[in-house]
């Protein structure tokens, strides 16, 4: 038997060498970013953080407490409208949705989820806040956008892996559909659903550009939620650019807050997926 | 009632009637508001559509104090970016799919994956964040002096090295689209049939040549697909782009240079435009972006989904 020929053999070398270089230069990046957000971030957070506003420019000290607040106050109020909203599609295109209307719903909804999160401000802007000004509510409103595609796919992924035999024995039972559906199949992936609500979360907590000009941004506590509110993201954004090396330091230990925070969740939604599903 | 007795079959109680269409009317309410969002940022563009005519994306000038308005700088800002993150992410993206799906054992494998789609997970702004602190100073230190060196007598890589401009925009953009392009070619890659790969390896084909003829030949359309998601995801990436651009409204050759695209133009303007035409300017770039993504979003879907039928 003839070996291979010197060409063929060093070509599959090089190739084989270069795309072992590829993934190991993909995951790089992932451990540069974590690596300086927490070396940064780290020595910033202290109790004041999470408990004072942010000071003036050019002075010591001041913290993110208003911005944690006014995240996790957009944050609910987004979930009240987008979790049900979105739950709701997503049931409809699992249980009902065959056919090729169906095709075109879903399509519409991959294409809502590809809109530039800087548009979804623009939306919210010229339907809410011209009229209203800028607020805590229309804030929460451009994530609950953001947020609906992504909980409507999530859930319709979720429920369709749900053994048809189950449904068929409900029904089986005399039991109307709609109680098929609410009783026995959204139960059933309660988990499973959950972790796709959380990763929606996770998401759109360090969404910024639809906050800029709908929530806007404030330098204290919000007294209503019809106030510009400030938000982690946003408040990060404008500390990195002041210039002034405290508030920059303060952007750090935001980000690493962030960061944690987006990170509990996906590792435990993928500890929660792996032991339903391994 | 066509359309419900077709989803619901026959004999239905009033109950599932009421259920199924209140359902359908959520579901089909998110269609509404994709709808509404192009009709309300359209209405609100034209003002300075109208005003402008289609001249305005062909007008570099942005000059809010005399009024005349143009697209084009940002246009080209967000074409430069992109493609310069298109030409640093797939190579590698591809890289990495191949390798995790054919060539790393699972102990690898596994965290290599996880550390990949963990990309997708860290916030826009972090990622400014980094670009600007860490990146930005970096590329002005280490790569664009042997750059310029090098290769300065291009016009890409003219004039002193700052850091910020266009180069990292891209070079940020590319990191964080690697994980769309790779995670969307491997299931690509896992779609095509084991008996391709067998039939490769049986005919004397090495490794390499397997990966080539029988991967990646059989996976072009999809490869294109996830290009073409990964790109539509660069368009429209506003917050770390806008920390690392530069932020000047200008069309320069050189990537060192700064500039702007049309996200980062509305990230920096949006909130405190100085008059009525001046927002809806920026109203009208919006919708630019939003078209083009809305466009490109659809060609990419469409490429991927009749890949999917074909298998």
């Amino acid at each position: 038997m003839e070996t291979l020929s010197w060409r063929r053999r060093s070509t599959n070398h090089l190739m084989l060498s270069l795309l072992f270089l590829g993934g190991v230069l993909a995951a790089v990046p992932f451990f540069f970013i974590s690596w300086y957000v927490l070396q940064k971030g780290l020595g910033v957070l202290s109790f004041e953080f999470f408990t004072q506003t942010p000071v003036g420019p050019g002075q010591t000290g001041g913290g993110m407490a208003n911005a944690i607040v006014g995240s996790g106050v957009m944050l609910a109020l987004a979930s009240v409208l987008g979790i049900p909203w979105g739950m709701a599609a997503g049931i409809y295109l699992s249980e009902y949705g065959r056919g090729k209307t169906a095709a075109a719903l879903r399509f519409s909804i991959d294409l809502l989820t590809s809109v530039p999160s800087i548009v979804v401000g623009i939306f919210i802007y010229g339907v809410v806040v011209i009229h209203f000004g800028f607020s805590a509510y229309a804030g929460a409103m451009a994530l609950a956008v953001i947020m609906l595609p992504i909980v409507a796919r999530s859930t319709e992924e979720i429920l369709k892996l749900t053994p048809q035999h189950i449904r068929e024995a409900g029904l089986a039972l005399g039991l109307p559909r709609w109680r098929v559906i609410l009783r026995i199949v959204v139960p059933g992936s309660r988990a499973a659903l959950l972790t796709g609500v959380m990763l929606a979360l996770a998401r759109v907590a360090g969404e910024t550009a639809p906050l800029l000009f709908t929530a806007l941004g404030n330098q204290f506590f919000a007294r209503s939620l019809s106030e510009p509110t400030a938000s982690l993201p946003v408040q990060i954004y404008n500390s990195a650019k002041s210039g002034y090396a405290d508030m920059e330091a303060l952007a750090w230990g935001g980000a690493l807050v962030l960061v944690f925070f987006v990170f509990i969740i996906n590792l435990l939604t993928r500890w929660l997926m792996g032991m339903k599903w391994n | 009632m066509s359309s419900s007795s077709y989803e619901l079959g026959r004999d239905v109680r009033p109950s599932d009637l009421t259920f199924y269409y209140l359902l359908k009317g959520l579901a089909w309410g998110l269609v509404l508001l994709l709808l509404a969002m192009v009709g309300v940022i359209f209405a609100l563009s034209w003002e300075a559509l109208s005003h402008f005519g289609p001249g305005f994306f062909f007008d570099p000038s942005w000059d809010s104090w005399r009024e005349q308005f143009g697209a084009l700088t940002f246009i080209y800002g967000t074409l430069v970016t992109s493609l310069i993150a298109l030409i640093l992410a797939v190579p590698v993206s591809l890289a990495v799919a191949l390798f995790l799906n054919e060539l790393a054992p699972s102990w690898l494998a596994r965290p290599l994956g996880f550390f990949v789609e963990m990309l997708a997970a860290i916030p826009s702004i972090v990622y400014g964040l980094w670009g600007l602190f860490v990146l930005a100073p970096f590329l002005r230190d280490h790569v664009q002096p042997p750059l310029g060196q090098y290769l300065g007598f291009l016009p890409l890589f003219q004039g002193p090295p700052m850091g910020v401009g266009m180069l990292a925009a891209g070079v940020i953009l590319a990191i964080m689209i690697i994980p769309t392009i790779a995670s969307i070619s491997r299931e690509v890659f896992r779609s095509v049939p084991a008996t391709l790969r067998e039939a490769a390896l049986g005919l004397g084909a090495t490794r390499w040549e397997m990966l080539r003829l029988a991967v990646l030949k059989a996976s072009v359309s999809g490869i294109v697909g996830a290009v073409v998601l990964g790109l539509g995801r660069a368009l429209g990436e506003t917050m770390a782009v806008t920390m690392v651009i530069g932020n000047r409204p200008q069309i320069d050759w050189s990537l060192f240079e700064s500039g702007q695209t049309m996200a980062s133009i509305l990230a920096n303007q949006y909130a405190e435009a100085d008059s009525s035409l001046h927002l809806s300017a920026l109203t009208a770039v919006g919708f630019t972006l939003f078209v083009v993504s809305l466009a490109i979003n659809s060609l990419a879907r469409w490429i991927i989904w009749r890949m999917q039928r074909v298998n």
